[in-house]
């Protein structure tokens, strides 16, 4: 895990662009981990000072939201939908086919460090499914074979 | 230069659409055929994604659904002069499924360029905001009243009274908060609205603001819809250089700013109040009600917080009067509902439509049955918190009142179609596992009485006590219902119980009718 002193500043910075902003405590974490990937522990006493708030408080608000993380992500994160319409589409088949696939369960980033796995309730790609993102790409009709595939290109792409 | 359409939305996206556009844009170019390609929304017909349109002499011709390998043999075969293929598919506005559809809220979605406001222009946009500003507050509220709108969102509370009361809750500030957080599974007509027409939501935010003199606006969207959020930036921002957004719009001295928001995967955050938690940059915790949103809102202030497509729904209705949408639908549901066909669905998309169409009709006579050819066994209308419908239920028409009747919902119109291989107590177990998930955890029905609910149902199909534990669940049900705070633990036993009731030997039992 990287020296949160060399993230410091990245954080410092976001929280000064955001300061006037009301309700800013959400756009300061996407901030924080669009530019990171994820939000280090440690920032949360420099974002809670800078928002007169507690450190509870805002742990609080990250532990909440599924999509915060406060661990170094993979260099992709996969996300694989659960919800009905993908279900009804072998979604079920898919999930334990990527996690075997994978070596890896739901919140948890292969050895080599390439691939994070998260699990999604919806992409609004119910039209297509089974879905999964793969970083910011949506992937629609995705067969167990397609997702090798997918796998592989990205492995090569590294 | 001949015009060809190539869809940026998310789904087209999802089968290609990107590769596609490229592949025409250079094979175009290598053999110096002249081409400009126009990234639209999509039409809404999926199974025929990644779509290609050409703008010929006759009209448009559509051409899918289309992959890179098909690209070269379109161009050679005379594509860009709406000539014959295996893929040609004519005018897309002459198939079934889309020419008995009423697109109002959609009337552009798939047509246009939807980041380009001259484009939006063109095609009979900001006419309502045109009309409003010509009206006194109380009149733009009547016209939404008037129209019988009722929030799309799911609860299909009436737009208009809603409006009214932050009218006359005086206050110094008051606020537009568009719910764009759509979480249900099977639905995803919000996502083609931001993507595919963004100026039409940002128009009806800004009729809105007017209305009831309200400022500021938020869009509360989803992390999970990235090209949305590029979608409605790119026309926040050419909205506000044309003079639209921000101060004194079109010289009429009026002001109103808007602003995308970012949720964070909370599904809990649909709910209006949580919502506005969030925004207010806390957990998405449900408040209590009273006080309503519209006199105690975001941030303490009087806040309108509508679904995307019931803001969608406004400058239509401005254009051309409350009257013109109301002559739409039956009984106390006016106007139309876009649906979302998904699942096992042959034919998936986006279909709006009047209220009033049976579901047999839109399961069969335009989605084609299922995917897998197999029989069509449960569907599941209204997203996560929706009920289960069965074969003897299909006939039922599209409205509020109508579902409420056989207890289930519309909500924000998603259709989840399930072949039969579907085991409906893994559903209804899936259900309640969902909302252990998603629960906010304020409220002890829901909190608790999910994680009981995945426990209890295991037992039924276990075979232990199978009698008393069904009870037991049904007792369960019964106090989330009654007992929890918001919609999420009060209607998840919506999916549990009518797949009980309907499927019951799928947990193993005999008959179980309530």
């Amino acid at each position: 895990m990287q020296d949160y002193q060399t993230q410091k500043p990245t954080v410092l910075e976001i929280l000064n662009t955001h300061q006037a902003m009301p309700g800013n405590l959400l756009p300061i974490l996407h901030g924080i981990q669009d530019t990171l990937g994820y939000i280090p522990p440690a920032a949360v006493v420099d974002i809670a000072k800078a928002l007169n708030l507690s450190q509870a408080e805002v742990h609080g608000v990250i532990s909440f939201y599924h999509y915060f993380r406060e661990t170094p992500p993979g260099e992709h994160t996969i996300r694989i939908c659960r919800a009905e319409s993908c279900q009804a589409m072998n979604g079920k088949v898919l999930e334990t086919h990527a996690k075997q696939q994978l070596g890896i369960d739901f919140h948890e980033t292969t050895a080599d460090g390439i691939f994070s796995l998260e699990p999604v309730y919806c992409l609004g790609n119910c039209a297509c499914s089974p879905s999964i993102t793969i970083d910011d790409e949506v992937m629609g009709r995705v067969t167990t074979e397609k997702f090798d595939r997918l796998l592989a290109t990205y492995k090569g792409a590294k | 230069m001949t015009r060809v359409f190539i869809s940026r939305d998310s789904t087209a996206l999802s089968l290609g659409a990107e590769q596609v556009a490229k592949a025409v844009e250079q094979q175009a170019n290598s053999k110096g055929l002249s081409a400009e390609i126009v990234r639209n929304g999509s039409r809404g017909l999926f199974w025929l994604e990644p779509l290609i349109e050409v703008e010929t002499s006759q009209g448009r011709v559509a051409y899918g659904p289309v992959q890179v390998e098909d690209v070269a043999s379109l161009l050679d075969a005379g594509m860009l002069d709406g000539k014959q293929h295996p893929l040609f598919l004519g005018n897309i506005e002459e198939i079934a499924y889309f020419k008995n559809q009423n697109r109002l809220t959609f009337a552009r979605v798939g047509l246009t360029d939807p980041v380009n406001i001259d484009d939006y222009l063109a095609h009979d946009g900001y006419r309502g905001l045109k009309n409003a500003l010509a009206l006194q507050q109380t009149e733009i509220v009547k016209q939404v009243t008037d129209s019988g709108l009722r929030g799309r969102g799911g609860a299909a509370f009436p737009t208009g009274i809603k409006w009214n009361t932050v009218l006359n809750a005086p206050a110094d500030q008051k606020y537009i908060v568009c719910n764009a957080d759509e979480g249900d599974s099977g639905t995803f007509s919000d996502r083609m609205i931001m993507e595919g027409d963004p100026f039409v939501l940002i128009e009806g935010m800004t009729i809105a603001g007017l209305a009831v003199g309200a400022t500021q606006g938020y869009i509360y969207l989803r992390v999970e819809y990235p090209h949305a959020k590029i979608a409605l930036n790119q026309a926040i921002e050419a909205a506000y250089k044309n003079g639209y957004l921000g101060e004194n719009i079109q010289n009429s001295g009026k002001t109103f700013h808007l602003e995308v928001r970012s949720g964070a995967g909370a599904y809990i955050c649909g709910e209006e109040t949580s919502l506005l938690e969030s925004l207010e940059g806390k957990r998405g915790l449900v408040r209590f009600k009273p006080p309503l949103p519209a006199i105690v809102g975001l941030f303490g202030k009087p806040t309108i917080v509508n679904n995307v497509i019931s803001l969608a729904s406004i400058p239509v209705i401005l254009d051309k009067g409350g009257e013109y949408y109301k002559n739409y639908g039956m009984g106390r549901s006016r106007g139309t509902l876009p649906l979302q066909l998904a699942g096992n669905i042959k034919h998936p998309g986006l279909f709006e439509v009047a209220f009033g169409m049976t579901l047999r009709e839109l399961l069969y006579d335009y989605g084609g049955g299922s995917a897998s050819g197999r029989p069509i066994r449960a569907v599941q209308v209204g997203g996560p918190l929706g009920a289960y419908l069965h074969e003897g239920q299909f006939d039922t028409p599209l409205d509020y009142e109508a579902f409420a009747a056989i207890s289930a919902v519309l909500g924000h119109g998603g259709i989840v179609v399930h072949d039969d291989t579907v085991n409906m107590a893994d559903m209804a177990r899936y259900a309640m596992e969902f909302c252990v998930e998603e629960s906010c955890g304020k409220c002890t029905p829901c909190r608790i009485g999910s994680t009981r609910g995945v426990e209890v149902i295991d037992r039924i199909v276990e075979g232990v006590q199978k009698d008393k534990n069904t009870v037991l669940l049904r007792d369960l049900c019964d106090t989330m219902t009654y007992g929890s705070l918001c919609a999420m633990g009060g209607m998840t036993p919506f999916p549990v119980l009518s797949a009980l009731n309907h499927f019951p030997e799928d947990f193993g039992l005999q008959s179980a009718k309530a």
